[in-house]
């Protein structure tokens, strides 16, 4: 029987931290909201401060500047931290010679918790026939199960898992998405860091990019299509020109690719045949082709990277 | 799901729960973990494995010495071996001799004997309890080069005049009882008196052994290999034996206390004790001592207590490896973001580590030390060794003492753990700067000033808190590491080791707050 959840605590509020290791600026503003009920996704390229800004978020490393908050309040000020937020942060964290069971166990006795939640949790990611073995002995999908189960120990509204696909099999996978859409379902905040957006895309409510330390989309799922997938449709015709002509009038942003190809952007494909038809333009093939979410990412970070690329330069003169 | 706003819960709650909480969790890492588990209960085996193979040995020389030694008033071991002119005399009254010459012979090798003084030889007047050994005793002595003394109960020492006693310049004792209390008076013509001392004897026999005494500890010598002790006896010349206030003289009789000469001393083929008449006093031959027993070289075939406790270094070590690894394996498999995940506040953390560890090296320290104690002394004296026992205050301190050594050399070990991270960068330092320099200083390795230094100054000095045996000025040993004797003061030494944990525990909290986990 899991508790209600209690909006105001579902939540984390990350406010323009900045962290540098040595000369290297981890992170340069992130700002964002997790917010209760839905699934976040974090996503962005190796390097672009996810795991750090999970590690400011649990108090682990100092932010130079800026706050992270779990339900209001600063992680240092939490007495069970593990009752306000479950993260998995390294799967490979555990003392091989130390039972699953046991490493469960002294991190429920740290809050106050008892054997009996430990054996809850155990059951609920399934670990029940292993817990008493030697995590040690255990395969990445396994430790990746123990890390979910190190998470929900504490029952908390929030639960942050970094890069929880990781070395899960098909199984694992469809498992963990299940897992992840009853945690929101429950009106849990859930945030999930990944640098493969294809991970996400079937489970995440919302999205947050981040490239080079900061974030370059923050917005749900349908909105970061729709703001980055300008139809684009390919026509092959025998007639060329007249196609390209007929189209720009049209308002449609026309490019030919080959001698007998057209790329089409801006038009969709059912307003570009209505369009040749009414005008009489033979064409003999015509396909549509929808940006997925990858390529939505793909584009907003290398934009992040080339605008990155910049400042040195400006900081420079 | 509600999306209803409440009120922020308080964060206030008893902070005790919370320190708590966390050592339940930090105790149930450590118990989780079979090999500190194991570990613990090796460095117990350990301790005792290696404190009983270095006292396995029978005593070949002499199987039957391991008779108890004597045990003195205030419990601590004592020779009391003294040739005795003597007789009982009840209720209060005085003894006055004149000594007018104290000489020695000693024994430099089984052939030959020259002449040679003992410089705590002793020849006097002393009122004792009776003649067990160990009994309650006062007494007023000329010793070899520590002019006049009064001594009692065998620790208790206060100087008179100085210079040696001749037939030209006589020594006067006296010796007077009043109730309980022994005065000890001196002169140098037998008409003027000056108090040297006094003595409380309480529950002296009403019918105490009065009379004259002559002992002698051995004759210190410088080897080739060392310091080593000679046999020695001495004669002491007795004049004008008079009985005062109501003690009225009976008939002298002579006896040897103590079967032999003690565990400092020892009579040689053609020197025995014995006393003959002359004019009106006696000539007195006599070898031994009235003192404590001090361990080193001057109290030969003795066991002390720390001897069955040689093993705490291999046991420390261990504790030593635990108590670095139950932080460093964090660090290795990145468990520490966890553990400061669910409790934040990072110097808490260090102590309920800290807490755990200690607790548990404190039980290996005194649980091996209350086995070895009283065992390695039982299996002592039935392998013919004498043991110096102590005073039952000393042996829990030494009990107790051990387990502090081991609970500070694991915090220690920890707390340089947490600083640096690496186990077996730590290991080696803790080993390097703890139980190195007390092995060297304890084995006889280094020269006798560079053990003292390094007993002063290196975290080794806490093994001081292991020393049973005492220090007196009025018995010669060689009061060195080598024998057993720490510069620093139990308590002191142990100090030493303490601050060492305490400012690397306070450095590691400092830095464990101020780095990124």
């Amino acid at each position: 029987m899991e508790k209600t959840i209690d909006g105001s605590d579902a939540r984390i509020e990350v406010r323009g931290v900045h962290k540098h290791f040595g000369s290297n600026q981890a992170l340069d503003g992130m700002t964002f909201d997790v917010r209760p009920g839905q699934i976040t996704g974090f996503v962005g390229p190796n390097g672009a401060g996810k795991s750090t800004t999970m590690r400011v978020i649990l108090g682990l490393d100092r932010p130079d500047r800026g706050t992270a908050l779990v339900g209001g309040r600063r992680y240092q000020d939490l007495r069970t931290p593990l009752t306000h937020i479950g993260a998995l942060l390294d799967a490979a964290a555990v003392q091989p010679s130390r039972t699953a069971r046991h490493h469960l166990l002294w991190l429920a006795h740290s809050q106050g918790l008892g054997a009996g939640r430990v054996d809850e949790v155990i059951r609920k990611v399934g670990l029940q026939d292993v817990a008493r073995r030697k995590a040690g002995g255990f395969s990445l999908g396994m430790r990746q199960r123990l890390g979910i189960a190190v998470a929900l120990l504490g029952d908390p509204p929030v639960v942050m898992l970094d890069e929880p696909f990781n070395g899960l099999d098909p199984e694992g996978f469809r498992w963990m998405r299940g897992f992840l859409a009853s945690l929101a379902g429950q009106g849990r905040a859930v945030l999930v860091s990944s640098h493969l957006m294809s991970e996400l895309q079937d489970s995440a409510d919302h999205v947050v990019v981040v490239g080079r330390g900061k974030v370059v989309a923050d917005m749900s799922v349908r909105e970061l299509l729709a703001s980055v997938s300008r139809g684009r449709v390919t026509l092959r015709t025998s007639a060329l020109a007249r196609a390209m002509t007929v189209l720009a009038s049209s308002g449609a942003t026309v490019s030919s690719t080959g001698s007998d190809t057209i790329s089409v952007t801006e038009l969709p494909a059912e307003n570009v045949v209505s369009l040749l038809s009414r005008h009489a333009v033979p064409f003999s093939e015509i396909s549509e082709h929808r940006a997925s979410l990858e390529e939505a990412y793909m584009e907003l970070t290398r934009d992040a990277v080339r605008y990155r690329g910049v400042v040195p330069e400006e900081a420079g003169r | 799901m509600t999306s209803t706003l409440t009120p922020p819960r308080t964060t206030a709650r008893p902070a005790r729960g919370g320190f708590g909480r966390l050592l339940h969790a930090e105790w149930t890492k450590f118990r989780t973990v079979r090999g500190w588990v194991w570990s613990a209960v090796g460095a117990v085996l350990i301790i005792c494995l290696v404190g009983l193979l270095a006292t396995a040995a029978g005593n070949e020389s002499d199987p039957d010495g391991g008779s108890a030694l004597p045990v003195g008033p205030g419990g601590e071991a004592v020779n009391d071996s003294f040739y005795f002119v003597h007789q009982k005399l009840r209720g209060d009254g005085s003894i006055t001799v004149s000594v007018s010459s104290l000489a020695g012979a000693v024994t430099t090798d089984p052939d030959d004997s020259g002449s040679g003084l003992a410089p705590w030889a002793k020849a006097g007047v002393i009122v004792k309890d009776g003649l067990d050994q160990g009994s309650s005793y006062a007494a007023m002595m000329v010793t070899g080069s520590h002019g006049v003394r009064m001594q009692y109960d065998y620790t208790h020492d206060r100087a008179g005049m100085t210079g040696a006693a001749s037939r030209e310049a006589p020594r006067w004792l006296r010796l007077q009882r009043t109730g309980d209390t022994l005065t000890g008076y001196q002169s140098a013509d037998g008409a003027k008196w000056t108090e040297v001392g006094h003595a409380d004897l309480s529950g002296l026999s009403a019918t105490p052994e009065v009379g004259l005494f002559v002992t002698s500890p051995s004759v210190e010598e410088e080897t080739g290999t060392g310091t080593g002790f000679a046999p020695a006896v001495a004669t002491g010349t007795f004049d004008r034996v008079t009985l005062g206030g109501r003690w009225t003289g009976g008939s002298w009789r002579n006896d040897q206390v103590g079967r032999d000469a003690g565990t400092s001393a020892s009579y040689s083929q053609d020197a025995k004790g014995g006393a003959t008449p002359s004019g009106d006093g006696f000539a007195v031959t006599g070898a031994g001592d009235i003192a404590p027993v001090v361990g080193g070289p001057a109290t030969s075939g003795v066991r002390t207590i720390e001897n069955f406790l040689v093993g705490t270094f291999a046991g420390l070590i261990i504790m030593v490896v635990v108590g670095a690894g139950c932080v460093t394996v964090e660090y290795r498999r990145g468990m520490i973001g966890l553990t400061l995940a669910a409790s934040p506040r990072r110097g808490r953390v260090l102590v309920a580590k800290g807490l755990v560890v200690g607790s548990v090296a404190l039980a290996v320290g005194v649980v091996s030390a209350a086995v070895m104690v009283p065992f390695g002394g039982r299996r002592s004296e039935a392998n013919g060794f004498p043991v110096l026992t102590v005073p039952t205050a000393t042996e829990l301190r030494v009990i107790v003492g051990t387990g502090l050594l081991l609970a500070a050399a694991s915090v220690f070990a920890l707390a340089v753990g947490a600083l640096l991270r690496r186990s077996a960068v730590a290991v080696t330092m803790v080993v390097v700067g703890m139980v190195l320099p007390y092995l060297l200083a304890t084995a006889s390795v280094l020269p006798d000033g560079a053990s003292q230094w390094l007993l002063r100054v290196t975290p080794a000095a806490g093994f001081a808190i292991q020393q049973s045996i005492e220090r007196y000025d009025q018995v010669v040993t060689v009061y060195a590491p080598s024998s057993g004797y720490f510069p620093l003061a139990p308590w002191a030494g142990l100090a030493v080791l303490g601050a060492y944990a305490a400012v690397s525990f306070a450095a590691a909290v400092v830095l464990l707050r101020r780095r990124d986990a």
